[in-house]
């Protein structure tokens, strides 16, 4: 059934009993529509990178699929309103951050009309034919970022620089986090969009295809059978010889992008440098639908699948949202709480964020809500250094050693031990017998490290500033001492000069005076000043 | 709702220091079992008091150092201690030694190191080193096995000589052991075939000690098995010692003794398994514990061979505990998507 290829395999890694993914794929996905709801909000920042400026004002109204902030920056996307109605406010908002932080945000109120007015995109049917310019340009437009998790900007990923050779596609369906489902349900619902997308990221790199075309392989975790048959009919349909589906083995973190082409291609990716470098390039299945839907329909990136799920919620499901609406409505959606709700978390098991409040909106980062149950604590105990966490690493770092020089704030040594190669998929901190957070030692590490950069990026800054400063007060006092000097040389000159003229002048008019006395027997002095040399 | 934030990971695997310990423990118990029917009481007296004192100490201490006692008496590692310092003494060792030995386990060894996790030497192997260089005669006083197996020594006469010391009959129970006979008579002139004609030899190894060493590997074959130790100590001590055994015994069968016997005697075995294993004490790099292990391996036959002590198990892990920090500096493995150990 399936093109047998060699697969490789990533280092470490955990093997878990149970990924608690069934719970959530038993109903088909809702639909969960902005238009009734009573308020949205959308915040401006949804992806990694600038943010964009705002164009509407309180009291305008607008269109579904209207932009509201234009990417602004050389890494940005816009971002469009969810469903037509009248913007209310522009104000700062929780978002989805665990710090509570507010951020400034669309407070748009829905009109219930869900009217796309004349604002949808013309839909670029023959995207087969179109430029790689166009169909970035449509992309950024579409408000287009990773769906992965990492929300950069796609169409900026697609850019790759002119004399860059790629290889391989890899179309990203691993999901290989516990609990998460989305990507699941929508390889099970919306294979031929997927597949569509793969073709459109296809064409857009087709100047960095080699002849044969690129080797588009569609990675995706063996635990998910139907969306394997759903996805392989679509290949099957596309009859385009560049798509392959490669089921890999379930294992976390397999989703990890450099773990996926390590599997899927046997190469690494060099660890300061981009997949790019080594002619690969890895897009998220759902990216691949919202180009789709950019691309074909015209619709920029206003809803995306979200799994609401945990021990926590009454039915756990999936469900496509519009952005905006409150994660507060999607639990309501999914049933509400059970007594067992203790956290909520925007992610998975592993690389989730627990969020304090509900009252956040749904954004394009949000892949899951996990309401979870009360997890058994226990105290950490002192490092055994039983290794373990070095056997679970996917990079190959040593955590138990980084963990050590964290623990020492000896910033050296952790840089030394690879700290900034690590991706915080928290396998190490999941072995530890001795249950120590060491992710939260290595994000410690990490901002520490920023910390100390930037203050000494300020303290140079301040130094030069102190320089200059110092410099221009020098030059200020030289020049002023070089006017001053000039001033005098030139009053001296002037003085000599007038003076040597005056003492002739004198002289000679004294002599005069003292003819002219000597014969008028009458004075007359000579002005002070004009004697007196300065 | 308001909910409470904590930083990712929200799972845990099912697993402790404790539950670790005590497979260490369960894995050691075919090895005990074997020791208690060659030896008899005087195995159980030796664990008992062992495991007495270390978990007395280990609480006095911990109280000293006003931590709290019940996270870290139930993560075992004490236990585990005693357990391996109980079965390396000889049997029917005297309370007094045995209690020396853990104050210098578990105070000086471990404690005053900042306890779990941070003691650089192996406490057991602190412990019985430092008694080994104080009372070699207790030290080497090994009961014969054929004299002492369970049932033939009674609980008095067992206790008689553990407390209060001095059983008429005790000098006729001792025997000098394998290790011990060959590097004596090998000085008389006698070629190793000859000596293990004597009666402390068995099949392969030393007798009775063959036995216990395969209850052992059993132990420890199942540690790997459940993952709770990795293969690289085990095999690099016993390739190690193996290796050195067999280029010597090539040159010369008649002076130095077969891989085999090296492998099947003394505390070879144990020491692969369990005692160089001690995770906090060992490098912790793949390639750093080969290098590790293989050192053990080196050194335990150097000295075994040329060295004064018979045996060397413990005083080879102490050495090489004291290249660990090196070790695991220049081991560290090649990182994703680096060139090597420290280029990018």
């Amino acid at each position: 059934m399936f093109n047998l290829r060699k697969l490789w395999q990533h280092k470490g890694g955990l093997h878990l009993k149970d990924y608690h993914k069934d719970q959530s794929t038993q109903q088909p996905v809702r639909q969960l529509s902005a238009a009734k709801a009573s308020e949205l909000v959308i915040p401006l920042q949804q992806h990694a990178g600038h943010k964009p400026k705002i164009i509407v004002k309180a009291g305008d109204f607008v269109y579904k699929g209207q932009c509201l902030a234009k990417a602004e920056g050389r890494i940005s996307v816009p971002v469009h309103a969810s469903t037509s109605g009248t913007i209310q406010a522009l104000e700062e908002r929780p978002i989805a951050h665990p710090s509570g932080l507010n951020d400034l945000c669309v407070i748009l109120m829905p009109d219930g009309q869900d009217n796309w007015g004349d604002q949808r995109l013309t839909p670029l049917e023959n995207y087969a034919e179109a430029s790689a310019e166009v169909l970035r340009e449509r992309i950024s437009q579409a408000g287009i970022v990773g769906l992965g998790g990492a929300v950069f900007p796609s169409a900026i990923k697609l850019a790759v620089p002119e004399p860059v050779q790629l290889t391989h596609l890899l179309i990203n369906g691993a999901e290989c986090e516990p609990y998460i489902t989305c990507d699941d349900m929508l390889m099970r619902e919306r294979a031929s969009e997927i597949i569509t997308g793969c073709l459109i990221m296809l064409r857009a790199l087709h100047e960095h295809a080699p002849a044969q075309g690129l080797n588009c392989l569609i990675g995706i975790e063996d635990n998910k059978p139907q969306a394997i048959q759903a996805m392989q009919t679509a290949v099957q349909q596309a009859k385009d010889p560049r798509l392959k589906l490669v089921p890999v083995p379930t294992q976390y973190p397999t989703g990890g992008e450099r773990q996926l082409i390590q599997i899927l291609t046997g190469r690494e990716v060099p660890s300061s440098g981009r997949p790019s470098d080594i002619g690969v390039l890895c897009h998220n299945v759902a990216t691949a639908r919202a180009i789709y839907q950019a691309v074909v329909l015209g619709q920029p990136l206003i809803s995306r699948y979200v799994t609401v799920t945990g021990k926590g919620v009454a039915q756990p499901q999936n469900f496509e949202v519009e952005f905006g609406l409150s994660m507060h409505s999607l639990i309501q959606a999914a049933g509400g709480y059970t007594p067992k709700a203790q956290r909520l978390i925007m992610g998975g098991s592993m690389m989730g964020m627990a969020l304090p409040t509900d009252q956040i909106p749904v954004v394009k980062a949000t892949n899951c809500l996990w309401v979870s149950e009360q997890e058994a604590e226990s105290p950490a105990l002192p490092c055994i250094r039983c290794g373990r966490c070095a056997e679970a690493c996917p990079v190959n770092l040593l955590p138990q050693q980084l963990y050590w020089h964290a623990r020492a704030r000896n910033l050296e040594k952790v840089e030394q031990y690879h700290l900034f190669d690590c991706i915080e998929c928290g396998c190490c901190a999941y072995v530890c017998p001795s249950h120590i957070p060491l992710v939260d030692y290595y994000r410690y590490a990490k901002a520490d490290i920023y910390a100390q950069a930037e203050a000494r990026e300020k303290a140079d800054l301040a130094r030069e500033r102190h320089d200059f400063h110092q410099e221009r007060l020098e030059r200020a006092k030289r020049e002023k001492a070089e006017k001053l000097a000039k001033h005098k040389e030139a009053a001296q000159t002037k003085t000599r000069d007038a003076g040597n003229n005056d003492k002739q002048a004198a002289i000679q008019a004294a002599l005069e005076r003292a003819k002219a006395k000597k014969a008028q027997q009458a004075a007359s002095a000579p002005l002070a000043s004009e004697d007196k040399p300065a | 709702m308001i909910f409470g934030i904590k930083t990712s990971p929200y799972m845990h695997a099912p697993q402790s220091v404790g539950q670790v310990m005590a497979q260490v423990i369960y894995a050691l118990l075919p090895g005990t079992l074997a020791l208690l029917w060659f030896f008899g009481w005087g195995v159980v007296t030796n664990l008992l008091l062992s495991l007495g004192f270390a978990v007395l100490l280990e609480a006095l201490m911990l109280k000293l150092r006003e931590r709290p006692l019940l996270p870290f008496l139930t993560d075992y590692s004490a236990v585990v201690t005693g357990w391996l310092l109980a079965v390396a003494l000889p049997p029917y060792s005297p309370w007094w030694l045995i209690l020396i030995a853990l104050m210098f386990a578990m105070v000086i060894g471990k404690h005053l190191y900042g306890g779990l996790g941070y003691n650089p030497f192996n406490p057991a192997m602190v412990g019985y080193a430092a008694v080994l260089v104080s009372f070699p005669i207790e030290m080497t006083s090994w009961p014969a096995p054929a004299l002492t197996s369970i049932g033939a020594l009674s609980l008095n006469e067992t206790i008689q000589q553990v407390f209060l010391g001095g059983l008429s009959t005790w000098d006729g129970l001792t025997q000098a052991t394998s290790l011990d006979t060959i590097k004596t008579h090998l000085r008389l002139g006698e070629t190793v075939e000859q000596i293990s004609q004597g009666a402390a030899f068995g099949w392969i190894g030393g007798q009775a000690w063959e036995w216990v060493s395969v209850a052992w590997l059993a132990g420890g074959l199942w540690l790997i098995y459940r993952k709770i130790i990795s293969w690289h100590i085990p095999v690099a001590l016993m390739a190690a010692l193996a290796g050195m055994a067999l280029v010597f015994w090539l040159i010369n069968p008649d002076h130095y003794s077969s891989p085999l016997f090296h492998l099947m005697t003394g505390a070879s075995i144990l020491g692969a398994f369990f005692i160089a294993t001690d995770p906090v004490s060992a490098s912790t790099t793949p390639l750093g514990k080969l290098l590790y292990a293989g050192g053990i391996g080196c050194f335990t036959y150097i000295i075994r061979v040329w060295g004064s002590y018979p045996d060397a198990i413990a005083f080879a892990v102490l050495i090489m505990n004291m290249a660990v920090p090196l070790l695991d500096t220049y081991t560290q493995p090649r990182v994703y998507g680096t060139k090597g150990r420290f280029g990018s």
